[in-house]
């Protein structure tokens, strides 16, 4: 399996990493050998075989409506959840301007 | 059957419309978190851990999101997959702390459905169906305000993880009108349902429109998706803008490109969104923090049974009762309006009289009044008494008027009003009589005339008679009596 | 007299309940041998006070005559991959250095609940991807051991819990705990002399627990024996309805129930897993312990799990695939780094931040992951990767048709010096090989000491059990356990 460094880039943006040409360069053959060694599984016969859903039989849990019934999951706990903010201003996380 | 048409410099154009219409759904707590949903709350106040995408955080779902979903594929005749699941749609934006969006690509919660729309809101028993090609659940994302800061957009992620039912329609739809329509139609049955407020202005509901334009009979064109557009007349605008654009594009020697859009509601314009044009990969694979959504005929059974009736059954009903088929339109439109005119029937009112009343009296009062059915000062059983006092002949249509002006004042109840002001109608023949000679007497010119062939003037008569008896005359008796005096 | 810190879970919880020493005592000695194996890079934060304020707690209840917790006076080790309330949570990534949690992971919670303290958080292959240590932003943990022959390489701890398997090795904890996704709790055990378990998909809850592969990642205790890490599993274990994959069960007396005695336990030898190239002495060492199982009365027979060898590219699949995804909510907006150069916009900070903020075996696994789900090749690779997964599933239960438990090599070699393989990711990869299979199909699995190779390093026998029979594993782990008398430790060189 050969990836070009144009792939390489493209995903890379894809997956917001930034990498410069060389990287690129350097990346494209590893990722093409570990792509090449994974396309093994092509060999095995899947015909008629449903993909796993669930790891072990286990159904969806749902759970109640009901607000901050546990605290963990509830709200109302903005400034624990702006502590680690690199930008926090005025209740809100700030981030460069995005023109929509 | 839409007679719709683009004129274009090389002929006429056909317009396809499919709509995607994101509804919250009614819930207290979010899809996946705990949080409260309630509008309008301080930034950021309404965020839990998980909604903020904080490392270790797992989504479980709220059984109220999924029961809501089901009823309303229900109520547009859907199939509801007793098998789905949710999927991640990933992509980078400040508004979506996880870096994706738990939504659902391959297993829809609710299949094909229907509902009918009636774009001649004259005529509501001429509908057209249109179809629904599923709704899937998934999670609002946040905000971004772009107008706080020179440099910097701000994010509150209140909404973060707020259901949303995504009820995406087939192409079916040919004319702004008919897209309006089925917004109006959806919104009504939403609301009838109660998984959705149909508040468009707090964004409760916002639509998606795809747009394509062909000649009369040929292929579909190519079609440009307008995002988040949030009422019934933006919708038809950008509709409206996106197809004569399309047709100039075409026309003058150009494709149309596949794209996404916004609709600037100032302008009347629809254009290009720049932000999210390389964003097509979306990468979507079976959320691996959940399991497959299996739903029991006993949740299924509780949806059906928890359903209301529906705007087109309760249209129907009216109908039979003998309401116009334009009141009946009227009155099922808006659920609280429904609401108010079922508690007015079982309240004893006669439903062609009833529906009557509502659409002219009760609307125009209202309307005066800046106010909902909701709102209304009188509530249905006082308006079943005041009609049953027109029924019963105790009242006068102009004295009915009156009693009801005073009720909306004063919020009494009409059999007070009558007996307090002494708005009673009177059939008291001897007394009407009595009116009737004095009436006669005093106006021989008008009986000369009268006699003499002028019929026109009986209605003088009637006036005075009335004006008299302060209005308070039984017309019925009047007519009759004065008849007989004028032989 | 042996020193407190000699002592595993079994020993000071019942020390600390009968008043044969104080926790206090306890917590002290652990603090100190941690903070003078700095050489080990096994610690990144060491939270002293923690297990102090542990330790008083449980000296005080019991001082006050009530019933102590089942870790109670025990000082553990956590890997950085448990989120821990006001102390710094890094997955040992820069991407989120300095972030410090305002919640506590559930697993980490229940151990405090049972009495336990903390000593401090562990050092690990940067979240969770990697088998040597290798890949930690804050340099490689040391193995305790080296080789015998007199040189001084500096040798792998295993990863991913390389912190965890270097700590329990060196005595700075007597158990910590491990996260396995595909193989990061038994392998470092093996490569440390020291025994892991990886319970059933489900049983310990994932909230609170840096996500690196959602439908693998089962925390797990590491602990000197059989005995403690049964102990610790039921600490850990139990249903959080946090988390919608956590099983709704009750958590089973492991450690009461524990048994060597096998007999009518049918033992079962997969063929597929004697690979080319395995050593000899690996090779002699599972023949040991299909001898000791059968002596501790179990029956062995053969079975065959037939695509064994799709397991590991059907893995390298997988768990890319979702880490892509969950690691997508690094971005620099609400905690973590971030790196905003002149004149960026959002979507280049975002760039920027996660190519500083990752580190090389994060981003290739990120872009592994991003490419088998791109337009055109998610059926390919994800779907078929899905569907093998199912068959591997189905092998191991035809396997259960025909016995109750497996035995096989933990890892395909003993710790290797750091910089040996980590040049070629592939070679690297394949020290999973035993243990991704269970992974895949979610079932228990732990690796416990068999005995020393040439060299005096550790290799590890590893039992894999039907799912919810941690019981079985256990047993057949201290069955092995006391056969082996494996005794051999480590000298303190650092
Ligand atoms: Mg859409
Ligand atoms: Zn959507």
């Amino acid at each position: 399996m050969s990836v070009d460094t144009n792939t390489v880039k493209r995903i890379a943006s894809l997956a917001r990493i930034a990498i410069t040409d060389d990287e690129a360069g350097r990346l494209a053959p590893e990722l093409g050998n570990i792509l090449g060694w994974i396309e093994q599984l092509g060999e095995v016969d899947t015909s008629g075989v449903e993909p796993m859903t669930a790891v072990i039989p286990n159904h969806l849990r749902l759970r109640d409506d009901v607000v901050n019934a546990d605290p963990l999951t509830g709200g109302g706990i903005r400034d624990a959840l702006m502590t680690n903010a690199p930008q926090g201003e005025h209740g809100f996380f700030a981030v460069p301007k995005v023109i929509e | 059957m839409s007679e719709y048409r683009i004129q274009g410099a090389t002929g006429e154009w056909e317009v396809v419309i499919g709509l995607e219409v994101h509804a919250q759904v009614t819930s207290e707590a979010k899809l996946f978190s705990g949080a409260a949903t309630a509008f309008g709350a301080e930034p950021n106040t309404q965020v839990s851990l998980v909604d903020a995408a904080m490392p270790g955080m797992l989504p479980v779902p709220n059984r109220e999101c999924i029961r809501q979903a089901v009823r309303t594929g229900m109520a547009i005749d859907a199939a509801i997959n007793r098998w789905s699941r949710f999927d991640r749609k990933n992509y980078f934006y400040a508004d979506l702390p996880q870096g994706y969006q738990i939504s659902q690509l391959y297993h829809p919660l609710v299949g094909e459905g229907h509902l009918d729309i009636s774009p001649d809101e004259k005529n509501p028993d001429a509908t057209k169906r249109i179809g629904v090609e599923r709704i899937h659940v998934e999670q609002d994302a946040g905000k971004l305000m772009h107008d706080q800061h020179p440099t910097r957009s701000y994010v509150d992620l209140n909404r973060s993880g707020v259901a949303l039912m995504e009820i995406v329609s087939r192409p079916d739809m040919a004319s702004p009108a008919e897209a309006g329509a089925y917004l109006r139609k959806l919104r009504a049955i939403l609301r009838y349902v109660g998984s959705c407020d149909g508040n468009m202005e707090e964004g409760s509901m916002r639509a998606d429109v795809n747009v394509s334009v062909r000649r009369a009979g040929e292929e579909l064109g190519t079609r440009t998706e307008t995002k988040n557009v949030n009422s019934v007349r933006f919708v038809m605008a950008a509709i409206e803008h996106e197809a004569n654009r399309q047709v100039d594009v075409i026309e003058g020697g150009g494709r149309v490109v596949q794209e996404t859009r916004l609709f600037d509601p100032d302008k009347g314009v629809t254009r290009s969104m720049r932000s999210k044009e390389d964003a097509h990969d979306y990468r979507y694979f079976p959320d691996p923090d959940l399991l497959p959504l299996e739903l029991d005929e006993a949740f299924l059974e509780d949806c059906r049974a928890s359903l209301p009736e529906l705007p087109d059954a309760k249209r129907a009903r009216y109908e039979g009762m003998g309401i116009t088929p334009y009141n009946a339109g009227v009155l099922t439109a808006e659920v609280e309006t429904a609401r108010w005119f079922d508690a007015l029937l079982e309240a004893g009112a006669a439903p062609a009289q009833a529906a009557n009343w509502v659409s002219s009296e009760l609307f125009g009062a209202l309307n005066r009044m800046g106010k909902g059915i909701e709102d209304s000062p009188v509530a249905p059983a006082q308006a079943a008494e005041l009609l049953s006092l027109v029924a019963d002949g105790t009242l006068s249509g102009s004295l009915a008027k009156q009693v009801f002006e005073v009720m909306l004042d004063t919020g009494q109840s009409p059999a007070a009003i009558v007996e307090e002001r002494g708005l009673k109608q009177t059939s008291d023949t001897g007394a009407i009589e009595a009116v009737i000679a004095d009436v006669l007497a005093k106006n021989p010119g008008q009986l000369d005339q009268y006699r003499g062939g002028k019929q026109a003037l009986f209605g003088f008569f009637v006036g005075q008679t009335m004006k008299a008896m302060g209005g308070k005359a039984n017309p019925a008796v009047v007519n009759d009596l004065l008849k007989k005096a004028l032989g | 007299m042996t020193e407190l810190t000699d002592l595993g879970i079994a020993a000071i919880r019942d020390g600390v309940r009968d008043g044969t020493f104080s926790a206090r005592d306890v917590a002290t000695a652990f603090n100190e041998k941690v903070s003078a194996a700095k050489a080990l890079n096994a610690f990144l934060v060491e939270t002293p006070e923690h297990a102090l304020a542990a330790a008083d707690a449980a000296d005080a209840a019991r001082a006050a005559g009530k019933t102590l917790g089942p870790l109670a006076g025990v000082p553990i080790g956590m890997k950085d991959l448990f989120c821990t309330k006001d102390v710094a949570t890094t997955a040992s990534s820069h991407i989120l250095e300095g972030f410090v949690p305002p919640y506590e992971s559930t697993v980490s919670q229940n151990l405090w609940n049972a009495g336990a303290g903390m000593l401090g958080k562990l050092n690990m292959d940067q979240f969770a991807m990697g088998s040597s240590n290798e890949t930690s932003f804050f340099g490689n943990v040391i193995s305790p051991w080296r080789r015998n022959d007199g040189g001084h390489a500096p040798l792998a701890p295993g990863g991913s819990s390389g912190g965890s398997s270097s700590a329990v090795a060196a005595r700075l904890c007597p158990g910590a705990t491990g996260t396995d996704t595909g193989g990061s709790i038994r392998q470092p055990a093996a490569f440390t002399g020291i025994s892991g378990i990886k319970p059933t998909y489900g049983r310990c809850s994932r909230w609170g627990t840096i996500a690196f592969a959602s439908s693998l990642d089962q925390a797990g205790p590491m602990a000197r024996d059989v005995t403690d890490c049964a102990i610790m599993l039921g600490a850990m274990a139990g249903f959080d309805p946090k988390d919608a994959t956590s099983l709704d069960l009750d958590v089973p007396a492991w450690d009461r129930e524990l048994s060597s005695d096998l007999k009518g336990k049918r033992v079962g030898i997969p063929k597929e897993y004697r690979v080319d190239g395995m050593p000899q002495e690996i090779e002699a060492l599972w023949q040991q312990g299909v001898d000791w199982l059968r002596d501790a009365g179990a029956e062995i027979v053969e079975v065959s799990l037939p695509h064994t060898k799709y397991a590991l590219p059907a893995y390298y699949i997988i768990a890319p695939a979702e880490a892509s995804s969950n690691l997508a909510r690094y971005d620099g907006v609400r905690y973590g780094l971030r790196d905003l150069p002149d004149g960026a916009n959002l979507q280049d900070m975002y760039a920027a931040t996660r190519a500083d903020g990752f580190g090389d075996e994060v981003k290739r696994r990120i872009m592994i992951g991003t490419y088998v789900l791109s337009a055109g090749f998610y059926d390919a690779y994800y779907t078929q990767a899905q569907k093998v997964r199912a068959l591997i599933a189905r092998d191991f239960d035809r396997a259960w048709e025909a016995c109750d438990l497996l035995l096989a090599p933990t890892a395909p070699s003993a710790a290797f010096a750091l910089g040996e393989k980590s040049a070629d990711p592939i070679a690297m990869y394949l020290n999973d090989v035993f243990t991704v299979p269970s992974s895949l199909a979610g079932l228990p699995a732990m690796s416990v000491p068999g005995g020393l190779d040439a060299q005096g390093l550790p290799l590890g026998l590893q039992i894999i059990g039907r799912a919810l029979d941690e019981q079985g594993v256990l047993d057949a782990g201290l069955a092995i356990e006391e056969r082996a008398g494996f005794t051999a430790r480590p000298e303190a060189w650092w």
